[in-house]
């Protein structure tokens, strides 16, 4: 087993903390709208910056951790940077810089009201994100994710128009319940095994609890963190989301929120119940089947919608069940690939959403069959766009195939063939809904060529960069932050703690 | 000693105040608001120095007129019981400082009255709290609920019709408890509570017991609330005045609470009700199904006010359904509901008090986004009691429900956990109906849609900082305690061990 080095450091804490803390400052700098829009960018660069001081450990196997209180006799408040949780704050606070700036331009661009909810809500959002990814145990991880739930709503209702107050309602409606339901697995593992801390390998290590239990606690998880994962029969949520502005629907539901349920899928499987447990019960088979179907129906799901952002809504349920999917496999490929995926799919998809918004801001367009030669005229964006595209599908060398190639390699380990027909069928659905919007991008006559012109450069210096990256990824995987060796090594604490 | 008198001093304040606000009064007119304030303070440092003090030390017996026990009354201080004198008194502080506008807009001329009996009401909580008689403590739920149907009884125009039914029901309540006292006396030959609890395991199987043993449940169950025994609250709560609402809301049926605790979990004991006769499942059932029966209600009302008594059948129980699971992590998730529902309660009840003042109304279909935007403080106020009350961490209220949810894992009590779990949903429904309102309902139609930019408050700090101080420290109580709630759970677990 990988032993995990701990060490105490107040730096989780802060990272947790900034965003919250300049929420005061951006209340009180809403009639400063440039100020108000500092702080935001002041708090993701420091932010972005204390997880960055941590992630050399991540590489070391090392952890840093702050116990803040003593929250309920015997189970404390605690923050513990462990690789998973600084690899996912990495991906979150980074690219909550880069939806910063795109938001100015987005919500300015789009004319957008109470803008000051808008970025104090956001702010709110990233801090419980990093709390989800630093949580030390199951209740912490409960807070912060109930934070998420609540500090997401005002995001989604934002438009205030009918569609998007029953989108709110339908959201809380759905992680609300989930969040019950989270409480109440956490409970009965809390009875049964008198702890809640995330350990690599599980904390169930017996085998003397009944499998009926075992079964009943893990469909108990499944509904607590397959609600914002995304997993069907619980994703409806996340289309109507989409009612929510543009930014919004990048970073929190295309990383931060929905990833923050695949990161507690990982979670569940990889730290709490632990390969040996999950195969000796038998609950892996029940994740391939939750997962697998997800991939395929969302993929079909996505073929039919017209809506541009409901459409990479689903890409996003089918692509999110990819991780899930991964990490079912137990097998050390199948967590390298689905943790890599968590990154690649954070990439290729905010790069989509961003693109979506700058056609939503510049054009007024929200159809795919309204996209006719809009190629010509945001030559950029639709670039951008080509790449997260050809990505999601799995094409090389673009970061989408590496973690697929991986996945497929963990499918096979797990000599699940069915496992890899799935992947193979998915990417083909992918370029299914992807390829039509390509096309009719370029190869169709739709507008005046001479009308060339993109969104302003807050919106469109991102999405390039989020579409660089993506593209850079798949030549070097371990570009600039390591991802790729991050990934393989909590993978393989993960497999050497079971001793398989 | 002084601190041997302590359990004999805050009732007997109360007691002491309600006699003097009418004489000052006397001499000095308006007076009677400054002494409750000063008494209530008084007291609430004094249950605060004796929590820390038996709990750091003993419990404290003292023996009223220096008669020993069995023949004299015994008044007993420990940690329940200052713990519960400590939130009565911290709540009703609180909600007596706010209380000068609101009785001078509710009751104008009718002050000095209304402190005095205040006081009384007052003096009979804390009595049933800190006596040590359970024939005393009977005397001590007459004083208090003479007080109460008096304050309901001055409300509204429907408020005396409220109050003589609340009158009726409560006197049958208190009849039945009554009735298994003088039971239980026939057959022990005591009334003090320590000697019962001595007593009792060598004959709680006969037939009188047993018979003393449900009347006394049932009556106090009245007291409490539970459903079905409820019918009393939701008018006694809606057309009582907005003070007596907050007053009696978080703590008057905590109190019935209290002597649940007291005589199932430390005079006959938790083996007694949960294994020789199922008190414990009966409590649990009826407790649940007031828990979706008040939060249904609470969704079908129009007025805050009567949503909020509806939500109270539903918290409490909870607290019901703790006790009735018959278990430590039961027990300590009822205890610390008591505290963070009368936290909750307190701040909700004084807000639709500020509305009323206000506003003339605390009618929900009325709500809409400019009241939102007239009184910011007082919707954060209310938005994080809201978020308690569904039970969403940090807040206090997750972590009592957090208490219960172990609670009935431990018991295996499936169809238990599903009641908190649906309930919190419930929860959820009708206080995200207001917030919805108050941060998103625009004009009905097109009506000037520019009005909607609200350009400043004519009342300043949203109807005056007596209004406003009050709502915002319980908010910021409620968020202290959910994260110090670690350091209340362990106290209470010193309460049983």
């Amino acid at each position: 087993m990988h032993h995990i080095e701990t060490y105490i450091s107040v730096i989780p804490l802060y990272a947790v903390l900034v965003s919250i803390a300049v929420v005061p400052l951006i209340l009180m700098s809403a009639r400063n709208a440039n100020l108000r829009e500092f702080w935001t960018i002041l708090a993701g660069v420091i932010k972005f910056g204390l997880v960055l001081t941590l992630a050399p450990d991540a590489l070391q196997n090392k952890a840093a951790e702050f116990t803040i209180i003593e929250i309920a006799p015997s189970v404390d408040l605690v923050l513990r940077a462990d690789p998973f949780g600084i690899y996912f704050a990495l991906i979150a606070s980074g690219l909550w810089i880069l939806t910063s700036f795109y938001s100015i331009g987005y919500m300015r661009g789009a004319g957008e009201k109470k803008q000051t909810r808008y970025f104090a809500s956001f702010a709110v959002c990233l801090s419980a994100t990093i709390g989800i990814a630093f949580s030390g145990n199951l209740l912490t991880f409960i807070i912060f994710y109930e934070i998420l739930t609540i500090a997401t709503y005002p995001l989604v209702i934002h438009k205030e128009t009918k569609v998007a107050i029953a989108a709110g309602r339908k959201y809380l409606i759905y992680t609300l319940t989930a969040g019950l339901f989270l409480i109440a697995a956490s409970a009965i593992t809390f009875i049964l095994t008198d702890t809640m801390e995330f350990s690599a390998g599980g904390i169930f290590d017996s085998t003397v609890i009944p499998k009926n239990t075992m079964i009943i606690l893990f469909m108990l998880f499944l509904c607590g963190v397959g609600v914002k994962a995304g997993i069907i029969p619980f994703h409806s949520w996340l289309p109507a989301a989409m009612a929510a502005p543009t930014p919004v629907s990048a970073l929190l539901h295309a990383v931060a929120v929905v990833k923050s349920g695949v990161f507690g899928v990982v979670r569940i499987v990889g730290f709490i119940f632990g390969p040996e447990v999950m195969s000796s019960y038998g609950l892996n088979i029940i994740l391939i089947v939750f997962s697998g179907s997800t991939i395929i129906i969302g993929s079909l799901l996505a073929l039919r919608q017209d809506n541009l952002k409901r459409r990479l809504a689903y890409s996003t349920v089918s692509h999110l069940s990819y991780i899930v999917l991964g990490a079912a496999l137990l097998t050390s490929s199948g967590f390298t690939g689905g943790i890599f995926h968590i990154a690649t799919h954070a990439t290729m998809k905010i790069t989509l959403f961003f693109c979506a918004g700058a056609i939503y801001v510049n054009l007024h367009k929200e159809n795919v069959s309204e996209l006719d030669g809009i190629g010509k005229v945001m030559p950029w964006t639709m670039a951008s766009f080509t790449i997260g595209a050809l990505g999601l599908a799995g094409i090389p060398p673009i970061n989408g195939f590496v973690s697929k190639w991986f996945l497929g390699i963990g499918a096979l380990e797990a000599n699940q063939i069915i496992v890899l027909v799935i992947f193979i069928i998915s990417g083909l659905l992918n370029i299914g809904y992807f390829f039509p919007i390509i096309q009719r991008a370029y190869f169709k006559e739709g507008y005046d060529i001479t009308k060339n012109r993109e969104a302003s450069m807050f919106m469109v210096v991102p999405l390039v960069i989020t579409a660089l990256l993506s593209l850079l990824m798949g030549f070097y995987p371990d570009l600039l932050l390591d991802f790729y060796s991050i990934a393989s090594g909590i993978s393989s604490s993960l497999i050497g703690g079971a001793g398989l | 000693m002084i601190i041997r008198n302590l359990p004999a001093i805050i009732p007997l304040l109360f007691l002491a105040a309600a006699l003097l606000i009418p004489l000052i009064n006397l001499l000095k007119k308006n007076s009677a608001f400054s002494i409750a304030v000063f008494v209530s303070l008084l007291a609430s440092v004094v249950s605060g120095y004796g929590l820390y003090y038996v709990d750091t030390n003993e419990t404290i017996r003292y023996s009223f007129g220096g008669w020993q026990p069995p023949i004299g009354i015994e008044y007993v201080y420990d940690r329940l019981a200052a713990f519960v004198a400590l939130v009565i008194n911290v709540i009703s502080l609180i909600v007596i400082t706010h209380s000068l506008k609101a009785v001078k807009e509710e009751l104008s001329d009718r002050e000095m009255p209304y402190y005095a009996i205040t006081m009384l009401l007052l003096c009979g909580l804390n009595g049933i709290v800190l006596t040590g008689d359970i024939f005393n403590l009977y005397v001590f739920v007459e004083i208090s609920s003479l007080a109460g149907y008096a304050l309901i009884a001055v409300g509204e125009e429907r408020s005396p019709f409220a109050a003589f039914r609340y009158l009726l029901i409560g006197t049958i309540g208190a009849s039945l408890y009554l009735l298994g006292v003088g039971f239980l006396f026939i057959m022990t030959g005591t009334l003090n509570m320590i000697n019962l609890a001595q007593i009792l395991p060598s004959i709680n199987e006969t037939p009188t017991v047993i018979v003393a043993v449900t009347l006394m449940v049932s009556g106090i169950g009245i007291k409490t609330a539970i459903f079905p025994m409820h019918g009393w609250l939701p008018d006694s709560y809606t057309y009582a005045p907005s003070t007596t609402s907050a007053l009696i809301a978080p703590i008057g049926t905590k109190v019935g609470a209290y002597v649940l605790f007291r005589l199932l979990f430390f005079i006959f004991g938790i083996d007694y009700f949960s294994r020789i006769l199922p008190v414990g499942d009966l409590i649990a059932f009826f407790a649940s199904a007031g828990i979706i029966f008040g939060s249904i209600m609470a969704i079908a009302q129009k007025e805050l006010k009567r949503m909020l008594a509806y939500s109270s059948v539903a918290q409490i129980g909870y607290i019901a359904l703790g006790i009735g699971l018959a278990n430590p992590l039961g027990f300590i998730g009822a205890v610390l509901h008591v505290l963070n529902h009368a936290f909750m309660k307190a701040c909700l009840f004084l807000i639709a008090a500020n509305l009323r003042i206000n506003e003339g109304h605390s009618d929900i279909s009325k709500f809409d986004i400019k009241l939102g935007k007239k009184y910011p403080w007082t919707f954060a106020a209310f938005t994080i009691a809201a978020l308690s009350m569904i039970g969403l961490p940090p807040m206090a209220g997750f972590f009592s429900k957090w208490y219960l949810v172990l609670a009935t894992i431990d018991s295996k009590a499936w169809f238990y956990l599903g009641v908190i779990l649906l309930s919190s949903l419930l929860n959820a429904v009708y206080f995200f109906r207001i917030l919805e309102r108050i941060y998103m309902k625009k004009y009905s139609s097109d009506e000037i849609k520019e009005e909607v930019v609200f350009a400043g408050n004519p009342n300043k700090y949203e109807g005056g900082l007596s209004l406003l101080i009050p709502v915002v420290l319980l908010a910021a109580g409620i968020i202290v305690l959910g994260l110090f709630n670690a350091s209340i759970v362990s106290l209470i677990n010193r309460m049983i061990s």
